[in-house]
């Protein structure tokens, strides 16, 4: 759905985008994470037509940036960092004005399925200045929505919004993954990302890595599985680590931190093996890096390089 | 819906709830038209009184022949007012316009119009109708009160005549909207490049300051307005509102605006 080829954005001397090649695909929820000024929203611009590439290209929904911009624009949604409403209108206005310009066929069953869905239907004759920021968020996420397109970009959807606005949106935003729409998702929550996101790259004027979560947590840190038993003991320690599939044992306190290829599989010798020891085993259960663990590591590894 | 109708309906719909704009629209032109109104009615028992000392040589010597003297002044004076009268459709749009690239942008309202499937001209006409259609209909709605009031208050059917000749009527209604034309083109070319309305607004005004210079000079003695002036000024619109209008265009640079913009 989305194709770039060392796409680079450079205003004067400040290289903003450098040589971005990825692949969002069909139905994906991609997150792009990376730090404020790291060019997340250039790329949003540059995909959505609103700025024009200094070199390389990119093609959305098989429309290329480069000639193709109108066509472009009429194919995606686009939820800007601000809402940007017309703050005197009402909220149906807001809509029925980017109905009109997207040539929606029903504008008002859209803006009624809009404003209903995001519960606030009952306000809508109300001036968008009256609203809270979370109402403001969704009014402007039914406008990027108002014409159904199958990519949205969506760039920092739940920032600045009380931790009920940020749910509800985020409620909205796995539905339209439900829906099978492509959703660009630039974002700085990690645990959003964690959430909503099939893949993410990690971006800071260039593209770090992309992948899934759980790939790249493995890629960074290894498995690895914790056993809290009631006493740790040099014997037991001893005998795990004669065995081939364990990589590493750590004791912390009164828990072993082990680092395995394939719990699936090593867990239930590992098991046995204590038990058979006499262990006196509590609790068993896999340490999950957070993805603000991948985060911060990954940029310290670009930083230092 | 054509989509310069969507732009002009929403420039509207945003405008017309700001009661300043409001009153500029409805207030002036009901200004303009008061004040010869009032000069007429003032000045409607000078009957053969002889002012025509009072009067530049040039405008004297071209009085219609068959008023008196007295007329001829009521004709004069009204005449200096009518150059203010053709300063509503400058004035009137600027308030519009000059809001019209900023407010979007300071309200960050511009970023979702852009990514949205409308051209650079289609947005730009429609913001320019959006503040030309009401300052001339608001000209045009004011001269006609002026008329009527000066077919009321004057009985002799040539001071009417002068009053409302041919420099006038191509003044009004053809001069006027190209004024228009380039007010709002001057406006939204300075409004693309500062972010603040209030800047956009005062830079705008610059727009009014030759009409200023032809208005006093008509009352120095100066100029003298006639029809061949009109004509000349006329022409003149015509090229600088094509000029206007190419440099709006280049002077709206979507990306510029997008990222330079603070």
């Amino acid at each position: 759905m989305i194709i770039t080829e060392n796409l680079t954005k450079k205003f004067a001397e400040n290289i903003a985008v450098n040589r971005l090649t990825l692949e969002v695909k069909k139905g994906e929820v991609f997150g792009f994470l990376g730090p404020n000024g790291a060019g997340k929203t250039t790329t949003v611009r540059l995909l959505t037509c609103l700025i024009s590439p200094t070199s390389g290209n990119a093609y959305v929904n098989g429309l290329n940036i480069k000639t193709q911009a109108h066509q472009i624009r009429q194919n995606v949604g686009i939820l800007t960092e601000t809402p940007g409403l017309y703050e005197n209108l009402s909220a149906a206005r807001n809509l029925e004005i980017f109905a009109q310009l997207y040539e929606v066929k029903d504008v008002k069953g859209q803006i009624e399925r809009y404003l209903r869905m995001l519960g606030i239907w009952d306000q809508r004759e109300d001036p968008a200045a009256t609203f809270s920021k979370g109402m403001k968020q969704k009014l402007a996420l039914a406008r990027a929505l108002i014409h159904e397109p199958k990519i949205v970009f969506l760039d920092e959807p739940t920032s600045a919004l009380d931790p009920e606005a940020a749910h509800l949106v985020r409620e909205f935003i796995t539905e339209l993954r439900q829906e099978g729409r492509t959703i660009f998702l630039c974002t700085h929550n990690l645990d959003e990302a964690d959430r909503l996101c099939n893949r993410i790259a990690l971006f800071k004027s260039q593209l770090l890595t992309t992948d899934t979560p759980a790939n790249l947590r493995e890629t960074l840190f290894g498995r690895k599985v914790v056993v809290h038993l009631r006493e740790v003991t040099p014997n037991l320690v001893q005998s795990l680590q004669t065995m081939a599939e364990i990589k590493n044992i750590k004791i912390v306190d009164n828990k072993l931190v082990i680092t395995l290829d394939n719990p699936e599989k090593t867990n239930p010798i590992v098991i046995r093996t204590l038990v058979n020891l006499g262990a006196d085993i509590q609790f068993v259960g896999e340490l999950r890096h957070s993805l603000e663990d991948v985060y911060m590591q990954l940029m310290n590894q670009h930083s230092s390089t | 819906m054509n989509k310069i109708l969507i732009i002009i309906r929403k420039e509207w719909s945003e405008v017309f709830l700001n009661r300043m704009v409001l009153m500029t629209v409805i207030f002036m032109p009901l200004l303009f038209s008061a004040l010869p109104l009032i000069i007429l009615f003032s000045t409607r028992n000078t009957g053969s009184a002889d002012y025509t000392s009072d009067m530049p040589a040039q405008f004297a010597q071209i009085c219609p022949e068959g008023l008196s003297g007295g007329e001829c002044f009521q004709v004069y004076m009204v005449n200096q007012f009518m150059i203010l009268f053709m300063m509503l459709p400058l004035i009137i749009p600027v308030n519009i316009a000059a809001y019209s690239i900023v407010g979007e942008k300071t309200q960050r309202s511009l970023e979702p119009l852009l990514a949205s499937p409308i051209t650079t001209a289609e947005l730009l006409i429609g913001k320019n109708l959006a503040a030309v259609i009401p300052a001339v209909l608001a000209t045009w709605v004011g001269f006609l009160i002026y008329a009527i009031g000066v077919r009321i208050l004057t009985s002799n059917p040539l001071v009417v005549g002068a009053l409302l000749d041919s420099m006038w009527l191509l003044a009004i209604f053809i001069a006027g909207p190209l004024m228009a034309v380039l007010s709002v083109n001057f406006s939204l070319m300075v409004s693309s490049r500062v972010n603040d309305p209030r800047v956009a607004e005062q830079l705008s005004t610059v727009v009014i300051v030759p009409l200023l210079a032809l208005f006093f000079g008509q009352i120095a003695g100066l100029i003298f307005v006639n029809k061949t002036i009109i004509l000349i000024m006329i022409a003149v619109l015509l090229i600088l509102d094509a000029g206007a209008v190419y440099l709006c265009i280049q002077f709206f640079q979507r990306e510029t605006i997008l990222t330079r913009w603070k």
